[in-house]
């Protein structure tokens, strides 16, 4: 028998998990390495196994996609096409070549939580399917505990079945807020309003094609039905000015927007609560596709027609390649997987088999490409920081400090604002910050240029390079 | 209703860990995050700068504002960490190293 082929495929969300079965199933080993302790990424993230949830269906969207791709990986395992390697942060992929062209890639991962040892996974072609992250712009008050973001507390709750508080307002804007919204409530916390800064009736207008998706029209009118059981008031075209509270949070001031985005005098109302889920959208990782040297599309990483990016043998899908639900990453997937099965055996694929594939990718990817039209991030929200605002949290700079660098200091990109003020210089590389300091300094959001996908413990960089065994097998930690 | 009854979850023996001294009780299978949630903590950390009290924020580990000690151990991200029966959690001060 020859050996097979060994694709390594980065993140285990819908995109992962569809291009792992994609590509296990035209003889390629698949090895599928995943930063969470299951599969499923952020849409089917699981309660951890110990918890013996019996319906985690009920904490679900589109079940029986989840279990057609579950028990496909189940079958996959089995059979030894697919090793699943879990709690794996992958930090950085190695591209080798023998002068001319690529020879194959190391897929450098710390293990588990506490992140301090570091494996080494060999693969003939990488697929880099790591989704998205939150993005949430600043404003007073938002570091007071209580104040999470509206992915965070549905990971937390999907995850650990755990709430961070029983009265909830959630606030933002953007089509995750729905979900967020009616799951908290259906767990049991009391959600008084869904704040949101977009016009529903702009959002309807701009998603005219939604005549020709009638599933996401289901889906809108599911969310319509879920809002008004749990009787989740809808404030749109508000925002939250302000998050009150001394040690933790007691309680948000909301105001109505005016068309150009100023907060309308008169209309400012306290909302009591503990909990403020909220989020303004999200941004794609790119880190190890910006390490290996992949060409990107705005904040994106650009693919072909076939999920390719421009570094031979490196595909990727899903979210990484730009914002579009769990649907869209599920048909990018698939198309990937078929895609580097047939250049790993160093075929040509043929596009007609996953045409229907690819008729979901441009529908969903159309559609999305208006929504966020619709949902584009508040206008004006930078009028609303005082100096003292703290817009890069691990660093605790303010937007104080970012106006003086640009006012006073001249900075005039996010680089030079970075080395003045330490914005986006501690644990999180800038991640959760870079939005916000790119808006008060007016400037464009430039892709972060991580070198590595997590801080990395020293130890690890500077021990000699890990062993490297084939197929797909980790080298003992160290 | 609550998120356990929710999921019809039927979780093992529950057990004890100490935060700050003080006794809570945990699943098997949450994070120390989402027991310290369940038991009704929301912070665990005060920043270096301005000394301000911060818990979870991402819930996915990539803020790295939950950070926490446990086991004498500081900089754990508890989003991501599991509790165990007996863990002796602390809030951490700054880098939680003296310094
Ligand atoms: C916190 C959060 C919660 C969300 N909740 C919902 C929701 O409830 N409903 C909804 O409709 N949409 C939700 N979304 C939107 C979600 O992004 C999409 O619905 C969908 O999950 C995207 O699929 P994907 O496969 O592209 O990426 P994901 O599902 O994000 O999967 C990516 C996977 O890659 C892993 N990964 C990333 N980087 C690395 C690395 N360096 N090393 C190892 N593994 C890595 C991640 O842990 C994750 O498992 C959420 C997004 C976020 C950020
Ligand atoms: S809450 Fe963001 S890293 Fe734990």
């Amino acid at each position: 028998m020859t050996e097979r082929p060994v694709l390594a495929v980065i993140g285990a969300g819908p995109a992962g998990l569809a291009a792992a079965l994609a590509a296990a199933a035209r003889r390629v080993h698949v090895v599928l390495v995943d930063s969470a302790a299951e599969p499923g990424g952020q849409f089917y993230r699981q309660p951890a196994r110990r918890l013996g949830a019996r319906r985690p269906q009920a904490l679900h969207h589109q079940w029986r996609t989840w279990e057609r791709l579950s028990e496909g990986l189940v079958a996959h395992l089995a059979a030894g096409r697919v090793t699943h390697l879990s709690d794996h942060h992958v930090w950085c992929v190695e591209r080798e070549s023998d002068g001319r062209k690529t020879t194959g890639f190391t897929v450098h991962a710390l293990l588990g939580p506490e992140q301090e040892r570091s494996v080494a996974v060999r693969a003939d072609g990488v697929l880099l399917a790591t989704g998205a992250y939150e993005k949430v712009l600043p404003f007073p008050g938002g570091t007071l505990p209580g104040v999470v973001t509206a992915g965070g507390a549905q990971a937390m709750l999907k995850g650990g079945l755990a709430l961070p508080g029983r009265t909830a307002v959630v606030a933002g804007t953007g089509p995750l807020l729905l979900p967020v919204a009616t799951g908290l409530a259906a767990a049991g916390a009391r959600v008084t309003a869904l704040v949101e800064s977009a016009d529903p009736r702009d959002v309807a207008r701009r998603a005219r094609g939604l005549a020709a998706q009638p599933a996401k029209l289901t889906e809108a009118a599911g969310y319509a039905v879920r809002l008004a059981r749990h009787r989740i008031p809808v404030m749109a075209r508000h925002t939250v000015l302000e998050a009150h509270g001394r040690d933790r949070l007691e309680s948000v001031a909301v105001a109505a927007l005016d068309t150009e985005g100023r907060a309308v005098p008169g209309t400012e109302r306290r909302l009591t609560c503990d909990t403020l889920a909220v989020g303004h959208g999200l941004l794609p990782h790119t880190d190890l596709a910006e390490g290996l040297g992949c060409r990107l599309d705005g904040p994106a990483v650009q693919v072909d027609e076939e999920q390719r990016t421009d570094v031979p043998g490196v595909w990727a899908a899903g979210e990484t390649t730009g914002i579009g639900g769990a649907g869209l990453s599920l048909a990018e997937g698939h198309i990937a997987g078929r895609s580097a099965a047939a250049h790993l055996y160093g075929t040509a694929p043929d596009p007609g088999e996953w045409a229907a594939a690819a008729r979901s990718r441009t529908r969903l990817r159309a559609f999305f490409a208006e929504l966020d039209g619709a949902y584009a991030a508040p206008v004006r929200w930078t009028e609303r920081l005082t100096d003292a605002t703290v817009v890069c949290r691990c660093e605790e700079v303010t937007a104080g400090a970012v106006r003086e660098a640009v006012g006073a200091l001249g900075a005039g990109d996010l680089r030079t604002v970075k080395l003045l003020t330490r914005a986006g210089m501690g644990w999180c590389q800038g991640r959760m910050c870079e939005p916000g300091v790119a808006g008060i300094a007016d400037c464009e959001l430039t892709p972060g240029r991580r070198l590595l996908a997590r801080p990395v413990p020293l130890g690890v960089l500077a021990a000699p390079p890990e062993p490297r065994r084939r197929p797909g097998e980790p080298t003992s930690p160290r | 209703m609550n998120p356990l009854d929710l999921a019809r979850a039927r979780p093992g023996t529950p057990f004890t860990v100490t935060f700050d001294g003080r006794e809570i009780e945990a699943l098997p299978g949450q994070t120390v995050a989402a027991a310290l949630w369940s038991a009704g903590v929301t912070s665990w950390r005060t920043t270096r700068g301005a000394g301000r009290p911060r818990g979870v924020f991402c819930g996915i580990g990539v803020c790295f504002d939950c950070l926490v000690t446990v086991d004498g151990r500081p900089g754990l991200r508890a989003c991501l960490v599991p509790a165990v029966p007996g863990a002796d959690i602390r809030t951490q001060e700054g880098t939680g190293h003296d310094d």
